[in-house]
């Protein structure tokens, strides 16, 4: 099972995690304090560049029967749409620039690019999500309730078609969100899910909400521009598809990259239940992933490239993410925690093998969820030997998994593992991140070890197979003897 | 969205080309609306505005917005902003009340409200060729931040947006046949814009004013009520000069004006001296002939805790400074919006209307035009929130 313990996971004491949150407020005070002109400007700038850019797309468009005018005015509006939806509306829905001020520029007023309505979107996702990050059971966002994302989630068979239904969530990611957000809407509210019968859940607020929004979106892109650009309507409506598909699959990735590659933990309502604020940092910190990105692909992305201080500071303006990112390593290596992060690629294909591995049965995959690379709990460390107690003595000695079924792994972890936290010679703190190295190397140890015992097994049995053979063989040979003798004599 | 009567109207038309437009906010009807209404179906889900005010930021109606084009000074400490708006802005406002002014500082934008000092319809002198404008006249206050901001060099050419002109306290048309004006310090703005109204409606009728400042260089429009002293034989200016004389003692209103009780009344200033207005005016039993116009004085929060009050429910809590908005509302049975109450979803987001608060994670003070998270903000003295 998923985290229920985070203070044992992290290898963190109580006092730890609350100094580790007093370092993480004062680093959203120190920004809060200098956000000035400067950001105002680029909030500002970046919006005028997004509309700049949206227009001229448009306008290409309008000659778009010409290859060259289809493919400038496709790039130009895929890239407008991109910003569109990830710098601008998820950024500025969160509140990020709130402090301006600025009644255009504000969460309550600002309406997306999008099939769904900023209002569902900010309920499903600033409030939902970001409040129970990787819960499970809590946090929708996990797998969007189509995708089996952990395996502490029950295996169904539907889960086998699931490396086609992410492909299908990829190709469609904005009417995905819009669905996804909309249930999440209407359970806040105690609106009853849709259904044919009765009927009359489907007049609904919400859905009135929901068809009121896409459809202006449709019309927008697959009527009235076509519509407008004349005899290239063609064209054009093929155009607008593309631009969506491109945008779709770019924020589609993104999100993939930010709480699926391994790394990002998953957590269970136990945790939730007394969190203090610092463990909901911790648990942020945990559960998030970054991506490897310079300037450009970091605007492209939203910043949500720094995903783990999106999560830990959602409503910073996403321009200070990266000084922010800064300090948050600080503080990773302070406290011996891991930050996950690596290239896009390699992140994306780390949520690519979870999509495709876990549409098997559990039965087919090797690790529990409590050892798993895309799950694990406080649990993986209580069975491995770590060089900083014997283990292998007491393992010996007791019966782990015995003991384990009786006692808490906190509990057990306490008692065996003394040093970790502060090493009062260095006054280093050794926490999760070496943690997790040594039960990398103690888990290949001891794989290695296993695979030696099984070898040398291997090797006796052959030989003793050997042996025994021969001796059958001598026995056999003797027995022909004795028999031959026999019969010559009777 | 179509006209509701069902069946076909020019009107219903009308509503149904507009109603991109009303839904995407809008902050005054131009004539123009149909239009940027079929427009905004091609723009969704933003305005035509939204585009257009790259090219020109007055171009936009979602939102009212002005420019500066002159910034005069009247006295050591005050200056009166002429000020061009944007579309939709509504010049038909009564002489008398006050606008709402959003003015950027470092990224911020700075929300206040000041009296205008033009009549309606109003369109300067002959250089302007007849475009219509307002004007504002602002006093800079030792401790605030923005009006000492404004009087101390906001350059010409500066965007600010701008909220409808609004209040009571108002000169009806026509106007009374006898007058008293009692103001002091910059009290005197909201009366200019009644007395140039009556100038330029020519209609002055008997009117007194008295106005009260420390010295004649505090006097804000000082040389053009004199002028209109001497022009208007219906309009007599008192001037009541506080720096010599102390405070103008109302008891001396029957030797400056004996017959004050026949006399509708408008009068603004600091609040002191409407508190002592009112009773007196009530003692006489003529409390209905007065109208007073409260400025908030601009100030920084000092206080923790206040009264709260919730506009809309019709609900206060009396709370002290480390209790947050959404508590204080709740405990008052006011259904308050709210998510994860700890200040990251942004569901409990409104519109602070009065007074101060102040936001509980970082000491940041917000006042009246600010949008709150009430999950992290206190009240830092009284407030009023817009729910
Ligand atoms: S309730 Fe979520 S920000 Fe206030």
């Amino acid at each position: 099972m998923a985290i229920t313990d985070i203070k044992t996971f992290a290898h963190l004491s109580a006092s730890d995690i609350e100094a580790l949150g007093q370092e993480l407020d004062t680093i959203r005070r120190d920004v809060e304090h200098s956000l000035g002109e400067r950001d105002a400007r680029y909030i500002r700038r970046t919006i005028a560049a997004q509309r700049i850019l949206e227009a001229a797309g448009r306008a290409t468009l309008f000659a778009s029967k010409k290859r060259w005018a289809w493919l400038t005015g496709t790039a130009l509006l895929s890239v407008a749409k991109i910003i569109e939806n990830m710098e601008l509306g998820h950024n500025v829905s969160h509140g990020q620039w709130d402090w301006m001020n600025d009644p255009e520029i504000h969460s309550t007023t600002w309406e997306w690019d999008m099939t769904g309505s900023s209002a569902q979107w900010k309920a499903a996702h600033n409030y939902s999500h970001h409040m129970y990050t990787n819960i499970l059971d809590m946090d929708d966002d996990l797998g969007f309730g189509i995708l089996r994302m952990t395996r502490d989630e029950e295996w169904k068979p539907i889960n086998l078609v699931q490396p086609a239904a992410n492909l299908v969530l990829a190709a469609l990611f904005e009417w995905g969100i819009a669905l996804h957000d909309l249930a999440a809407t209407k359970e806040q509210m105690g609106v009853p899910q849709s259904q044919l019968f009765p009927p009359r859940h489907i007049l609904t607020e919400p859905n009135k909400a929901f068809w009121r929004k896409a459809g202006k979106q449709v019309a927008k892109d697959f009527v009235i521009y076509p519509a407008l650009t004349g005899p290239a309507w063609k064209s054009t409506l093929k155009a607008n598809a593309t631009a969506n598909l491109v945008r779709n699959l770019w924020a589609y990735a993104v999100i993939f990259c930010g709480h699926f590659p391994d790394g990002a933990e998953k957590f269970t309502e136990e945790q939730f239940e007394n969190e203090t604020q610092g463990e909901w940092y911790l648990r942020q910190m945990l559960g998030s992933a970054n991506f490897d990105a310079g300037p450009a692909m970091a605007f492209m992305s939203g910043n949500l490239s720094y995903q783990i201080e999106h999560h830990l500071f959602p409503d910073l303006p996403s321009n200070r993410y990266a000084e922010v990112s800064v300090k948050v390593r600080e503080l990773c290596d302070k406290y011996d925690l891991p930050y996950t992060t690596g290239s896009l690629g390699k992140q994306y294909l780390l949520a690519f093998r979870t999509i495709h591995k876990l549409a098997l049965p559990d039965q087919w995959l090797k690790r529990t969820s409590d050892d798993a690379p895309e799950t694990s709990s406080e649990r993986k460390f209580a069975g491995i030997s770590l060089p900083a107690w014997n283990g292998g003595e007491w393992l010996a000695e007791h019966n782990a998994s015995e003991w384990l079924a009786e006692h808490n792994a906190s509990e057990w972890l306490a008692e065996h593992q003394p040093t970790w936290g502060l090493d009062p010679v260095t006054g280093e703190r050794r926490g999760l991140r070496s943690a997790l190295q040594e039960a990398k190397v103690a888990l290949k140890e001891k794989a290695e070890h296993e695979k030696q015992v099984l070898r040398e097994a291997k090797a006796a049995l052959r030989e003793k197979a050997l042996t025994e053979k021969a001796l059958l063989t001598e026995k056999a040979n003797r027995k022909g003897w004795f028999s031959r003798t026999l019969r010559r004599n009777l | 969205m179509a006209s509701k009567s069902g069946g076909f109207s020019v009107r219903g038309l009308r509503e149904w080309l507009e109603a991109p437009v009303a839904e995407g906010g809008n902050a005054g009807r131009t004539p123009l609306d149909a239009l940027r209404g079929a427009a905004a179906r091609i723009t969704t889900p933003l305005l035509p505005d939204d585009y257009l005010h790259l090219v020109n930021p007055l171009w936009s109606a979602r939102e009212l917005r002005g420019r500066i084009v002159e910034v005069r000074k009247e006295t050591a400490d005050s200056a009166t902003l002429v000020i061009k708006p944007g579309w939709g802005f509504d010049f038909k406002f009564a002489p008398g009340q006050y606008i709402g002014i959003g003015v950027l500082v470092e990224g911020r934008w700075h929300w206040r409200s000041y009296s205008l000092t033009c009549p309606p319809d109003w369109t300067g002198d002959a250089t302007n060729k007849g475009r219509r404008l307002i004007s504002i006249a602002v006093k800079a206050m030792p401790e605030g931040f923005l009006s000492s901001h404004i009087v101390s060099g906001v350059p010409e050419g500066t965007i600010v947006r701008l909220a409808a002109p609004q209040g009571g306290f108002v000169l009806p048309d026509p106007a009374p046949s006898k007058v008293l004006f009692l103001t002091a310090g910059s009290g005197i703005t909201p009366v200019m814009a009644m007395l140039r109204t009556m100038d330029r409606r020519d209609a002055v009728p008997d009117v007194l004013h008295v106005h009260s400042a420390r010295t004649p260089d505090d006097v804000m429009f000082g040389d053009e009520l004199r002028e209109l002293h001497d022009r208007r034989p219906g309009f007599t200016a008192h001037l009541h000069l506080t720096g010599e004389n102390g405070k103008f003692a109302l008891a001396d209103l029957d030797t400056v004006c004996p017959d004050w009780r026949e006399r509708e009344t408008w009068a603004c200033g600091p609040l002191p001296m409407l508190d002592e207005i009112e009773k007196h005016w009530a003692a006489a039993g003529i409390g209905d002939r007065l109208h007073v116009e409260r400025f908030e004085i601009e100030r920084n929060a000092t206080a923790e805790g206040g009264t709260v009050t919730f506009a809309k429910a019709g609900r206060t809590a009396e709370v002290d400074g480390a209790t947050t908005l959404l508590q204080a509302g709740e405990s008052a049975g006011v259904q308050m919006p709210f998510g994860c109450r700890m200040g990251i979803c942004q569901t409990c987001v409104v519109t602070v209307t009065g007074g101060h608060v102040r936001d509980l994670r970082n000491g940041k003070e917000h006042r009246a035009g600010d949008k709150i998270q009430t999950c992290i903000s206190a009240a830092a003295g009284d407030c009023t929130l817009e729910v």
